[in-house]
């Protein structure tokens, strides 16, 4: 693998491309450059590998925890697993697609379904589990589904949209409209599994039934009394839940249009359910077949038998996550996975590890409810007592678990309210400071719960990862390289809560202290100038009614500002609505674009670019801009945002570029602002087959209301007609996809150095909703986001997240919609036009001369050299050879590969 | 460098050359002027003071250094390039994200309401060397020399 390591590099082969597999190259490559770096405890002397990983499915190893996201938005793609890099590195290998078929332990070989033959020197069995489907008569009718991979559910997804545009479906007499033909599902189990599958059915508006053979819910997790509080919570969501039954048979319709599908299911009661759909998520089966073809030992109930080094009886084989059989037992969850995976890495690597134990916590958000497990849940240790709180009326169910003399914690149970997961976890058979009920009671408040100063260093923080206290806490010190200081730093260095996340509170709270601990200042200062964030400057502003930025510096901040604070300033004056952005002091605070109202280049001059709401732009709107650019020499080029880009501009050429652009009836695009830019728009129905609304009129119509809005960063708009998506909305801040009915509304996606898929804020929104939600979204990320913070990242770092930001613009949470409605009315009826503003009044106008003592003369640094048909500026190399053939002739304009040199001003076709 | 708002009678002396009125300049806010072959950046401040350093920003080459936001650090009065935001104090010209960087700073006094500019403390750069000085400061937060008090660095971007 690297010319460093001693000996030929040796072959391994991993069967299955899930999430341990990943876990497993993840950590050898690891090792393995640990060794390169000399890193201090790295293996010396071991073999180096090459690794292919054979995998069955399309797709490079992904989270499946995180899979029922699928269906609040996310994007297949965002599921994957680490850095993609990682399948590039020279000596790695990922093979999709291949399903392994034949195990040759003689000849070490594998082979694949499409013939694919692999030699290896060792072999890892990562094949995971395949679902359960009970025996039932029926289950292969169609509209039954597993609940396993991508595939799976963007078949079940596609299947319920398919009954959903419901062809033959009644429609609603009075608007016309297409009514949403109810869907109904039925799961069958009801543990982990089926109310995941559960909750994803009720996210696509799928009426559920869930249907479990134990007396309750989740009957590996909980016990009664949790069961009974999750059957309530889950109830009032809707689902309706039939425990201590069984799905007896699938049936079928027998006739009409959806002949063959599945009609309903007989339950082992006697009754009937009807139903659409039936997701089978009863359990799994370890995918051990490979094994068992191969004459290795599997366990009583499936499962590859290996010893506690991940070894089967052939020392040449492993296997490890769900498929491994280890003490007797598979494991469903993916922790113990990750651990067998670092059990192996280091094995292979001549190293000693064995597996530590599995913790078999979970902690779960389904269908938007907490369940939490952990340790001793069911209090089966010796003469281990149960403390338990129950509030049947908010939905809390609440067990700790301790030892006989009740100071020590074993284990528990939280279902409704499991917010003290992460710090009750990292205490297990730990001794409880305080009254355990202590941690019980809802109100008790931090303070009770201790802080996470008690929490020791050798405390486990995130299972999934296996990160103790210790090493976030020295992530944050930046013992073994540069400090972590936020968030996503310490994730990225610790791994902690990159798998399911439930331990983020308790890493933020952790990094927090440390933080403080080591006396980095966690402030969010803008600036020397101020100790302020954006979003508290931006509050003194709103609430005192300074409307001077030197009146706001001497108050609440020091010195004379900068570069920085400045323009954060003229922004939030500019969202307050405090008149032009040129007027008065407000001027001397602009970045240059502001101040000039169009966007410095790389040579000193500007680049202009004309509104063009929605992309819809006349015929001889275009020849307006063309001549104009022609006349001016302006190079030009088409924008991302549909729009037309014009460079080239000098400082004093740009009032009167504009008052030709203005006459031709433009006005400023913004593209010079931390301002709304654009709305990007497909054609939408008017033209497009497929389009199901008027994408294009709705982008017009929020690009004229939101055009001049300030805000901490860029925001971008798009507009898609249908499904299809041809705007690409979902990277922009605000991304509207038609429905058939409606909009659905999107939020916090990006383009640009790390993109981002915008998330579902909200569906099926009539137009009036969506404008005012809109409106909302944007008023409250202009108030509280920090300096240059894209709606992405805003999302990410605002305390409660999308959920947060959805409660504040749907439901009004916190009571200020009024008060953001009113802003947006302010700025909708206060806009006019920069560029216009600016030409109208003389004042403003002198800004644009480009020497004091020379105020319409260019610069005579300009110069310029034709390619392509049109000019750029010179390069370093250019300059200088030009200025020995000054002499060269004017541009011609089908001067396509050599380069002409031009000095400005030029001969002709400018005018000032 | 610096003017006092009531204006001296300087001897009659070839080499100052009157830019402007002092009634042109923007408080706060800068303006270019020639000067002879070069181009100086001229800066009012808040206590009246009025600063001139080269016009030409030595990172981009580009005749851009009047654009730039002025401020403070610490006591020093200074202005940031509007290309790559490096920030120089304008009292003496210095780079302070870069000290080996220098834009050369023009004597200013006032007389009779007009600014007048001396000749230049620093030599002319050679203009043929071109952009590239020190490094560009356009390639992110993982290079800021400023580190975390700076904040996330605007990578701009057009449309
Ligand atoms: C919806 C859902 C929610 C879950 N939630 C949680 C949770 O909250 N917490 C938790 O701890 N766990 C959870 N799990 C379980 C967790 O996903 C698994 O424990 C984990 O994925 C196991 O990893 P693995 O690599 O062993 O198997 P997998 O991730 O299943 O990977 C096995 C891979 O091997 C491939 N494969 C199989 N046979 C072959 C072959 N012959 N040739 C080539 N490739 C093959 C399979 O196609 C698959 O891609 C959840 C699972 C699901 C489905
Ligand atoms: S998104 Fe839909 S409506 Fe718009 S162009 Fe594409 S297919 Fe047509």
């Amino acid at each position: 693998m690297n010319p460093a390591t001693p000996g030929p590099d040796r072959r391994l082969v991993v069967v299955g491309g899930g999430m341990v597999a990943h876990r497993l190259v993840e950590a050898l490559l690891q090792r393995l450059d640990d060794r390169l770096a000399g890193a201090a405890g790295a293996p010396r002397d071991a073999p180096g590998w090459r690794v292919t990983v054979l995998a069955e499915e399309p797709r490079a190893p992904y989270d499946r925890v995180a899979l029922t996201s699928y269906f609040s938005g996310r994007d297949p793609e965002e599921l994957t697993l680490g850095d993609p890099g990682m399948w590039r590195r020279p000596g790695v290998r990922l093979h999709r697609g291949h399903r392994v078929t034949g195990l040759d332990r003689d000849a070490r070989t594998v082979t694949t379904e499409r013939g694919l033959v692999v030699g290896y020197d060792a072999l890892v069995l990562a094949t995971g589990s395949a679902p359960f489907v009970p025996p039932v008569a029926g289950s292969e009718t169609r509209g039954c589904f597993v609940y396993r991979t991508v595939d799976d559910v963007a078949a079940l997804r596609s299947h319920v949209d398919e009954l959903r545009a419901g062809a033959h479906e009644p429609r609603d007499g009075r608007d016309g409209r297409p009514r949403r033909p109810e869907v109904t599902g039925v799961v069958v189990g009801g543990g982990l599994l089926g109310l995941e599958a559960a909750g994803a059915l009720t996210a696509m508006g799928v009426r559920t039934h869930v249907v479990e053979f134990a007396p309750r819910l989740m009957p590996l997790q909980v016990d009664d009394g949790g069961g009974e509080a999750l059957r309530r919570l889950v109830t009032g969501l809707g689902v309706r839940v039939h425990v201590g039954t069984a799905v007896s048979r699938v049936l079928g319709h027998r006739r009409g249009p959806r002949t063959g599908s599945v009609a309903a299911v007989a339950l082992a009661d006697g009754g009937r359910l009807d139903a659409d759909v039936v997701v089978f998520a009863a359990g799994v089966r370890p995918r051990d077949e490979l094994a068992r073809a191969a004459g290795l030992p599997v366990g009583e109930r499936g499962g590859v038998v290996v010893d506690e080094t991940c070894r089967t009886e052939d020392p040449a084989v492993h296997a490890v996550g769900e498929v491994a059989c280890l003490g007797g037992r598979t494991y469903g969850l993916v922790a113990p996975g990750y651990a067998m995976a670092e059990v192996v890495a280091d094995r292979l690597l001549n190293g000693s590890a064995t597996f530590p134990g599995a913790d078999l916590s979970t902690k779960l958000k389904l269908l938007g409810v907490d369940v939490a497990s952990f340790g001793d849940a069911f209090a089966a240790g010796e003469g281990a007592l149960s403390v338990v709180y129950a509030d049947p009326v908010a939905g809390v169910y609440k067990k700790l678990v301790l030892s006989d003399d009740a100071r020590t914690l074993r284990g528990g149970i939280l279902v409704g309210d499991a917010s003290d997961y992460p710090s009750l976890r990292a205490l297990l058979d730990r001794p409880l400071d305080g009254e355990a009920a202590a941690w019980l009671l809802p109100a008790a408040g931090e303070s009770a719960r201790g802080s996470t100063g008690a929490l020791p260093d050798d405390a486990a923080v995130c299972s999934c990862n296996g990160v103790s206290a210790g090493e976030i806490r020295a992530a944050v010190r930046g013992e073994g390289g540069e400090p972590a200081t936020d968030l996503p730093e310490v994730k990225a260095r610790t791994r902690a809560g990159t798998s399911c996340g439930s331990c983020l509170p308790l890493v933020k709270k952790l990094m927090t202290a440390e933080l403080e601990a080591t006396g980095a200042t966690v402030s969010r200062a803008l600036c020397e100038h101020f100790d302020l964030s954006r979003a508290q400057l931006f509050d003194v502003v709103r609430v005192t009614g300074i409307r001077s930025f030197g009146e706001l510096v001497a108050r609440h901040g020091r010195g004379r500002g900068c570069d920085i604070c400045k323009p954060v300033v003229a922004s939030i004056l500019a969202s307050l609505g405090t008149g032009h952005v040129l007027d008065g002091e407000q001027a001397a605070l602009q970045d240059t674009n502001d101040h000039v109202l169009a966007n410095l280049q790389r040579d000193g001059s500007y680049s202009v670019v004309p509104r063009i709401p929605g992309g819809e732009i006349t015929p001889a709107g275009l020849i307006a801009i063309g001549e104009i650019a022609r006349e001016f020499d302006l190079y030009t080029k088409i924008t991302g945002g549909q729009r037309i880009d014009l460079f080239g501009a000098r400082i004093e050429q740009l009032p009167a570029i504009w008052s030709r652009l203005v006459a031709a009836g433009f006005e400023s695009g913004h593209a010079y602002g931390k301002a709304v830019r654009t709305v990007k728009s497909c054609v939408g129905s008017t033209w497009c087959r497929f389009g199901v609304q008027d994408s294009v009129a709705l982008a017009v119509a929020l690009e004229l209301r939101y055009r001049g809005l300030r805000a901490p960063h860029k925001i971008k708009l798009g507009v898609s007609g249908c499904a299809r998506e041809c705007a690409e909305a979902r990277v922009k801040d605000v991304g509207v996809i038609a429905t058939e009915t409606g909009w659905n509304l999107y939020v916090g996606g990006n383009g640009g150095f790390s993109p981002r898929h915008a998330v579902l804020l909200a569906e099926d929104l009539d137009t009036a909703t969506l404008v005012r939600t809109v409106d909302r979204f944007l008023g409250y990320y202009v108030r509280t986001a920090d300096r240059l913070q894209r709606t992405a990242a805003w999302l990410e770092e605002i305390e409660g997240g999308l959920g947060h930001v959805r409660a504040v613009v749907l439901e009004d949470s916190l009571g200020i919609c009024a008060d953001l409605d009113a802003a947006m009315a302010a700025h909708v009826d206060g806009y006019t036009d920069e560029w216009r503003a600016t030409l109208e009044d003389p004042e403003k106008l002198r800004r644009f001369a480009s020497f004091a003592n020379a105020p319409a003369t260019a610069d005579p640094d300009l110069v310029y050299v034709t390619e392509r048909g049109q000019r750029r500026p010179a390069t370093v190399d250019e300059r200088r050879d030009g200025r020995a053939s000054t002499a060269s002739p004017p541009p011609s304009s089908d001067a396509r590969d050599d380069a002409v040199l031009v000095t400005f001003p030029p001969a002709q076709g400018v005018s000032r | 460098m610096t003017a006092t708002s009531s204006p001296t009678v300087p001897r009659a002396d070839a080499s100052w050359v009157t830019v402007c009125r002092f009634a042109a300049l923007a408080p706060e806010r800068g303006i270019a002027a020639i000067v002879g072959t070069r181009q100086a950046a001229l800066f009012l401040l808040p206590g009246g003071d009025v600063h001139a350093v080269d016009n030409r920003d030595p990172f981009s080459g580009a005749n851009v250094m009047a654009r730039g936001i002025t401020g403070t650090r610490g006591d020093r009065p200074t202005v940031t390039s509007p290309m790559y935001k490096q920030v120089f104090d304008l009292a003496s010209g210095v780079c302070l994200d870069d000290p080996a960087t220098t834009l050369a700073v023009f004597p200013v006094r006032l007389r009779d309401g007009w600014v007048e500019l001396g000749p230049p403390t620093v030599p002319p750069p050679d203009r043929d060397d071109g952009p590239g000085h020190g490094h560009r400061r356009d390639d992110g937060p993982g290079d800021d020399p400023r580190g975390e008090s700076r904040g996330p660095v605007d990578r701009g971007g057009g449309t």
